[in-house]
């Protein structure tokens, strides 16, 4: 196998030519073979997504209005994030390429500290894409509402902050006259979507019935994403009767009027195919990332324990490297198609 | 028992340490390369919206910006560049050959079925 001279096997039978085809190592060409077959398949989805969009057109979601929030920092930050996770995976990547050149100069210390770096990135990475993950399931502030004649839309704005509820009738937990303060905005989306508002009376979990006092939304527009009956994709009804139209569909009583975030069925932001791409490649990425990351502890803890340098040769990690860089190509391809475009 | 007749070809990639100076200098400017692009990419895709006149020429050049962040990655990060031009060639022409042809393909359905929705919704 490839890595070291074998001492069982005569070159006749290894080679009939006498060289190995390109004059490269066994080894490194299946992983060149192996990266091409994985490469179509992460292009196959990638067109099957560029199919579903270009089918869509009007009612897909545009990537810098949905993804546009930083950890800690809140909304209001297009694409910032994404960015930074690309940073991450190229630097990570730059890193590999260094153990390489490391190796080839038979500096083992130099490989470790590269490769440990390497590992660290990519654990960044993929710690953050479960970030975007769950942000993603959980949604916006105001979600998507369908509206009357049965069309749905997405809304733009600024959602006004709950100040509290104050509980009307008493429940299990809460009595009257109680001030709630806390999990506002979480027990709001979870009585929203069950239909347990109305006329801006809210029933809590425990059975208790509780007036919402909120600041007042300013900015909302709403943008139809789905046709109904009066209203056509692409459509953008303007404050006036915006603000009137979202909370006639929150205070309806009605379940599943307004959802937030995403599961398997439906999302918040677009059509239902927008989600399961969205979980689909990123998600088959994600797991090509951390099986790159598991192979690369694996390689080190060979690095650190001289196996390599006894060989003569650090081709392995050159091979891990080419899968590295691979995950890291693919990624750039999805940032482009996924979010930028 | 000494063999002569195997060619190991992962030691001739070995060199000194001069010579890493001058592979770690090309590796940090293609590094500081793929960066800006990066950084230029984010900054026109948050400024420039999807409505404006521009959108098509920005959108384009996204498109051939990130395949030469992906040439520089095969040819540089992953030496594909340093490689037999037989084995370069053997891994890029028919992958590009398959993915043209299939892009094609998929894009004049798409807008054709996107034709054919469009007229029959009611």
């Amino acid at each position: 196998m490839a890595g070291h001279a074998s001492k069982e096997i005569d070159s006749n039978t290894l080679w009939g030519g006498k060289i190995s085809p390109f004059s490269t190592s066994y080894g490194k060409l299946m992983m060149w073979f192996f990266l091409v077959s994985d490469a179509l398949t992460f292009s196959g989805l990638l067109v099957a997504y560029g199919f579903t969009r270009h089918a869509c057109l009007d009612a897909w979601p545009i990537g810098e209005e949905t993804f546009n929030s930083m950890p800690f920092l809140g909304h209001g930050y297009p694409l910032l994030y994404v960015a930074l996770m690309t940073f991450i995976l190229i630097v990570s990547s730059v890193t590999m390429v260094l153990a390489v050149e490391a190796g080839h100069r038979m500096d083992r210390k130099g490989v470790t500290k590269w490769l440990i770096a390497t590992i660290i990135g990519g654990f960044f990475f993929v710690g953050s894409q479960a970030w975007e993950w769950s942000h993603f399931i959980h949604g916006s502030e105001f979600g998507k509402v369908e509206l009357t004649d049965g069309s749905q839309a997405i809304v733009k704005g600024h959602f006004g902050e709950i100040e509290n509820f104050k509980v009307l009738e008493a429940g299990k937990h809460h009595k009257k006259g109680d001030v709630i303060t806390e999990d506002l905005l979480h027990e709001f989306h979870h009585a929203v979507v069950a239909g347990n508002v109305e006329n801006g009376i809210i029933t809590l979990h425990d059975g208790s019935k509780a007036k919402v006092n909120k600041k007042a939304d300013h900015g909302m527009s709403l943008v139809i994403k789905k046709d109904g009956g009066t209203h056509k994709v692409g459509d953008v009804i303007p404050e006036s009767k915006a603000c009137d139209m979202y909370y006639e569909a929150v205070n309806s009583g009605t379940p599943s009027r307004v959802i937030y975030g995403a599961n398997l069925e439906q999302n918040e932001y677009g059509p239902q195919q927008y989600g399961q791409f969205f979980f689909f490649i990123t998600g088959f990425h994600g797991f090509h990332v951390f099986s790159g990351v598991i192979i690369n502890i694996i390689i080190l803890m060979g690095v650190i324990s001289g196996t390599y340098h006894k060989r003569g040769h650090y081709e392995m990690i050159e091979k891990t490297g080419l899968y590295w860089h691979f995950v890291d190509l693919v990624w750039v391809f999805v940032f482009t198609f996924f979010y930028l475009v | 028992m000494e063999r002569d007749d195997i060619i190991e070809y992962s030691l001739d990639v070995h060199h000194s340490e001069e010579h890493g100076k001058l592979l770690r200098k090309k590796i940090w400017k293609v590094t500081a390369l793929l960066t800006a692009i990066t950084a230029l990419e984010v900054i026109l895709g948050s400024q420039i919206k999807q409505s404006s006149d521009y959108w098509q020429v920005i959108k384009w050049l996204f498109i051939g910006l990130t395949l030469i962040k992906a040439a520089y990655i095969v040819l540089i990060f992953m030496h594909l560049g340093d490689e037999k031009k037989t084995l370069k060639y053997m891994v890029l022409v028919p992958y590009f050959i398959f993915i043209s042809y299939l892009i094609y393909i998929i894009i004049v359905e798409a807008l054709a079925v996107s034709d054919a929705w469009t007229q029959n919704a009611v």
